[in-house]
């Protein structure tokens, strides 16, 4: 009886799983298998290159799709512009790729591709990754911050017009808070993005079990869960988009504090 | 939780691939693309105001030569108007003297036409009178049997056709 219950395991669709062949491939004593969640990079690659090469046709009047791809840049530059000012054109391209990269990732983890066989792979909803991406980022801010001010970089830790008995107070709050920031936003992506997906998988196993259970649990829970799995979709999407905002935005208050100190 | 559980075994790979693939989005896409899609969009701002500058200048200069057509335009009516003016000034005073000499021909006319019938009269009257004389002094030579000579006679006509 139970091995023909559905099992709907909501923590398998996180599982990394080397592609065939390729459980082995070491570089420098590293194991660097090709995996599902590379895989799902490289969809994400192309799919990004793709839709930025249809914005690349640079007609003087914009079809749809270049129309498109230039309110992504556009909206970009201006997030830049208002949080950095002037200097902040020169991380456009960093950003830009930051935010597509992720956005595309949390759409892409969305589709409904099950249903063919193929399993979407969220891959920011592994903190190895989000990870990685916030420690680019702050490596940027760090990089920016001493390249710019050298040691004058420290007195961000002091804000302006603290009473200078409060400095030795004030600044290991500070400097915790700048600290934690690497930490708080790798873990907010990959929070959200994790959180949305075991809530989705959680609806669809009531929405299974509790149809497989006969008429009245299915009209009682399999079809509440159904109609709130398709609410919690959209505002899945929703959250696929604020959640690459947010870390964009944030990418962009940091560096705006490297190249302004306060 | 797979993120964990299996971190040990997968966490060089799921580093070097997000390496690899962040690394192509950035390079190719970030900096080999985006500033190409960014530099249209400039371009075409560019464009656009520059068309909306010579929008307004074209503006600008047909307005200007309105205004300027405008003001040669009253010009020239105003010496159409002058020109209508002298011409009936022209005329009117041409008509008048016109008038003036065929009155004065009239005058002229009239008056010799007086003289005439004037001199008419004084032949005619003279012929009555001499007439009138010849007529005397036959009257009196057949009633008197006298023999009055012209003066005479003609000192009595004068003086019967003064006193009437």
């Amino acid at each position: 009886m139970a091995a023909e219950q559905a099992k709907v395991d909501p923590m398998k669709q996180f599982a990394i799983e080397p592609i065939a062949g390729t459980q082995g491939w070491e570089l420098a004593g590293f194991n660097i298998a090709f995996t599902n969640s590379a895989m799902w990079m490289l969809v994400t690659v192309v799919v990004l290159f793709l839709f930025v090469l249809g914005g690349m046709k640079r007609e003087l009047v914009p079809g749809r799709w270049q129309m498109m791809v230039e309110t992504f840049t556009g909206f970009i530059d201006n997030m830049l512009e208002a949080n950095i000012g002037k200097e902040g054109r020169k991380y456009v391209p960093y950003v830009f790729s930051l935010f597509m990269f992720i956005l595309v990732a949390n759409l892409l983890g969305l589709l409904p591709l099950g249903i063919v066989g193929i399993h979407p792979f969220t891959f920011t909803s592994h903190f190895t990754v989000t990870g990685v991406l916030s420690i680019i980022s702050f490596s940027i801010v760090l990089l920016v911050g001493f390249w710019k001010h050298g040691l004058h970089f420290f007195s961000l830790f002091v804000p302006h017009g603290t009473p200078l008995p409060m400095v030795p107070v004030i600044a290991p709050i500070e400097f915790i808070s700048f600290m934690v920031r690497p930490f708080s936003l790798a873990l907010r992506l990959f929070v959200a993005m994790m959180a949305g997906h075991v809530l989705l998988k959680v609806l669809s196993s009531f929405v299974i079990d509790g149809t497989n259970a006969g008429l009245g649990f299915g009209a009682l829970v399999g079809l509440p869960s159904f109609i709130l799995m398709i609410g919690i979709s959209a505002l899945e999407i929703l959250v696929a988009g604020i959640q690459a905002y947010v870390f964009a935005l944030l990418t962009s208050l940091y560096i705006n504090d490297a190249e302004h100190l306060h | 939780m797979p993120q964990i559980a299996q971190l040990a075994e997968t966490w060089s790979s799921q580093v070097f691939w997000l390496l690899i693939f962040f690394g192509i989005t950035f390079f190719v896409i970030g900096r080999g693309m985006v500033p190409k899609v960014m530099d249209t969009v400039a371009q075409r701002d560019s464009q656009i105001s520059g068309d909306l500058a010579a929008a307004k200048a074209a503006r600008d200069a047909a307005d200007a030569e309105e205004e300027a057509w405008r003001v040669k335009e009253n010009e020239n009516r105003a010496a159409a108007q002058a020109i209508v003016a002298k011409a009936k000034d022209e005329a009117a005073a041409k008509s008048e003297t016109r008038l003036k000499a065929a009155q004065t021909r009239l005058d002229k006319k009239l008056v010799d036409a007086e003289t005439r019938i004037a001199e008419a009269r004084t032949a005619a009257l003279t012929e009555v009178e001499s007439v009138a004389v010849e007529a005397a002094q036959d009257i009196v030579a057949t009633l008197a049997g006298v023999k009055v000579t012209r003066p005479t006679a003609a000192k009595a006509v004068k003086e019967a056709m003064i006193h009437g």
